[in-house]
């Protein structure tokens, strides 16, 4: 018999009501694996307190949704009483004065939280390099990143230190980190979850989602953290789907699309053929694969390094040494306790942004930089809509390579920023997106494929998501940690 | 916008945040292959396009008073207080 660590959120959730297991056992595992695996792949900043964790497993309410399963939390969440540093050193010894609204929920559900996980520091990073926690390695191999900046996230679920996770993604930081540690990750449409108690990156790209080990187990966290809430004003009063019951359709009858304008120099061939090979397997299962342009892809990380370092720029200024968090002994003025706070407290990544972001937004190259980006945004986002006339979701490589070695972009940090090329597009015209494995590099690196769905489409990208899962293996392969 | 002007030190003063001479030179280096990069959205033509007003159009509840954090909770995480208040180095003379 397989460990019980393994298991997915559903099939738990079937042990459990068939009382073969109970929610302290299943607590108890979870706890003996995190001791064994994360010495190696470092993936909490927060590892969860065991005490704690039983008592919660013991009180858990097996009757709701997600009731007695342990779900680990990216370290940019507020939940309240506990820290919450976005692995910056700005925020350490900072605490939570109250739960964002996915907690809430996750909560409401009967959810167990344990721990939290390692990011790029406030969520700017490709890799999880950026922390000041120390890098989180790969699960299937350590000398390797899990991608970022949910890296933590992604780490936890592919190493089965954790049944599930929750993640943030500005411009692929869920999807990315998903694909290369091999687990599901899906970023929802904008608005579809509450951002309230995220401490916000860039806020017209920024959303919450789920990292799981198979599709059924993020619908049915999409069930819960879904919905709209009165403090996020760009959350969508819009009824909630029963997204499992996406997943009683098959694949015939869809309409997939393929954007000619994924598939470039530059990508991995092993992820190419994977993805190619994927393709096929979709048209085995009965789908209609239909060929399709997204004509401005080739400016979408040009328009994201413009539109979320100025976004970026004006959220950190609250990062001040005022109001919380760190602040400098004895500045000479007020200016001094800024300065000298916010060269403490960031690391070179967010003040690369921080700076790139102020630039791009100063009197003087304002229209040049922010309004034309704003403009071709607008183009991208119009081409998805225009895609979706001919297709019900679209397949492309979530990343163009599999996981690289630690440290091999760190001193190059364009070159880093391209690791986001395929799914940054997706966050610009506030679509939705998942990752699901589709194969292994030779090396026996996970490949992602990446399903793209139209805004509010995550019925159909769940769909699609399962539909291949179920008619493959490959998402049941555990590493050797 | 071709040409990668940027001041690093000009700016970061703008964000009220010191850096190092170390730093400085990395960022400027950096950052100008960044601006490089980025000045390729010169070739698409924007003269007819709208720009982007957001994912969603903004959902504001109505302005009425409800539940909201005591102060000193609201106020745990300040480095230094006291009545209640924040305390900062003299901003006026």
């Amino acid at each position: 018999m397989s460990a019980l660590y393994t298991e997915s959120v559903a099939s738990l959730r079937r042990k459990l009501a068939a009382k073969e297991i109970t929610a302290v056992d299943v607590a108890d595992q979870l706890l003996a694996r995190i001791e064994q695996a994360d010495g190696k792949l470092n993936a909490y900043n927060f590892k969860p307190d065991a005490a704690k964790v039983r008592a919660a497993a013991q009180a858990a309410d097996l009757s709701k949704p997600l009731g007695g399963v342990p779900i680990a939390i990216k370290d940019v969440i507020n939940v309240q009483g506990d820290p919450c540093t976005c692995s910056s050193k700005i925020l350490q010894g900072y605490t939570a004065p109250y739960d964002a609204t996915v907690i809430k929920k996750l909560r409401e559900a009967g959810a167990v939280l344990v721990g939290r996980t390692n990011m790029d520091e406030f969520a700017m990073g490709s890799s999880t390099e950026n922390s000041s926690w120390g890098v989180t390695r790969n699960p299937w191999d350590t000398d390797r990143i899990p991608g970022g900046s949910s890296g933590g996230s992604a780490a936890v679920v592919g190493g089965h230190e954790a049944f599930a996770a929750l993640g943030s993604d500005t411009g692929g930081s869920i999807r990315q980190p998903a694909a290369l540690c091999g687990c599901v990750g899906l970023k929802p449409t904008y608005g579809r979850v509450s951002r309230y108690g995220l401490v916000a990156f860039a806020s017209s790209l920024d959303q919450i989602g789920p990292f799981t080990k198979t599709v059924e187990d993020a619908a049915l966290l999409m069930e819960v953290i879904s919905g709209h809430d009165p403090k996020d004003n760009t959350s969508v009063n819009r009824p909630v789907p029963k997204y499992t019951d996406a997943l009683k359709q098959d694949l015939r009858g869809m309409k997939l699309g393929v954007p000619k304008e994924y598939f470039i120099s530059g990508i991995d061939p092993e992820v190419e053929a994977a993805t190619k090979a994927a393709i096929e397997h979709f048209a085995k299962q009965g789908a209609e694969i239909v060929d399709i342009s997204l004509p401005h892809t080739e400016y979408a990380c040009a328009v994201y390094y413009i539109i979320a370092p100025a976004e970026a720029s004006a959220n950190l200024a609250r990062f001040e040494g005022v109001r919380y968090g760190n602040r400098v002994k004895n500045p000479k003025d007020i200016l001094d306790l800024y300065r000298s706070t916010r060269e403490q407290g960031f690391g070179p990544e967010v003040k690369r942004r921080i700076i790139l972001g102020t630039y791009v937004l100063s009197s003087g190259y304002y229209d040049a930089y922010y309004n034309r980006a704003q403009k071709v945004r607008q183009l991208i986002k119009r081409d998805f809509e225009q895609a979706f006339t001919k297709c019900d979701a679209i397949l492309t490589p979530t990343s163009p390579t599999a996981a690289f070695k630690v440290g091999e972009k760190t001193s190059d940090p364009l070159q880093m920023y391209l690791a986001d090329i395929f799914t940054i597009a997706v966050n610009l015209a506030g679509v939705c997106g998942i990752s699901i494995p589709c194969g292994f590099t030779k090396s026996k690196l996970p490949i992602g494929l990446q399903i793209i769905g139209a805004q509010w489409g995550e019925e159909n990208v769940l769909r699609a998501a399962h539909g291949y899962e179920q008619t493959t293996e490959w998402h049941k392969e555990v590493p050797q940690i | 916008m071709a040409s990668p002007d940027i001041d690093v030190r000009y700016v970061a003063d703008l964000a009220r945040l010191n850096l190092s001479d170390a730093e400085a030179a990395t960022f400027q280096k950096q950052l100008s292959d960044i601006l490089g990069y980025v000045a390729q959205l010169e070739k698409v033509d924007v003269s007819s396009v709208a720009a982007f007003s957001g994912p969603v159009v903004n959902n504001l509840r109505p302005d009425v008073l409800g539940e909201s954090l005591p102060v000193e909770v609201a106020l745990s995480n300040a480095p230094q207080q006291e009545n209640n208040l924040i305390v900062v180095p003299k901003m006026i003379e």
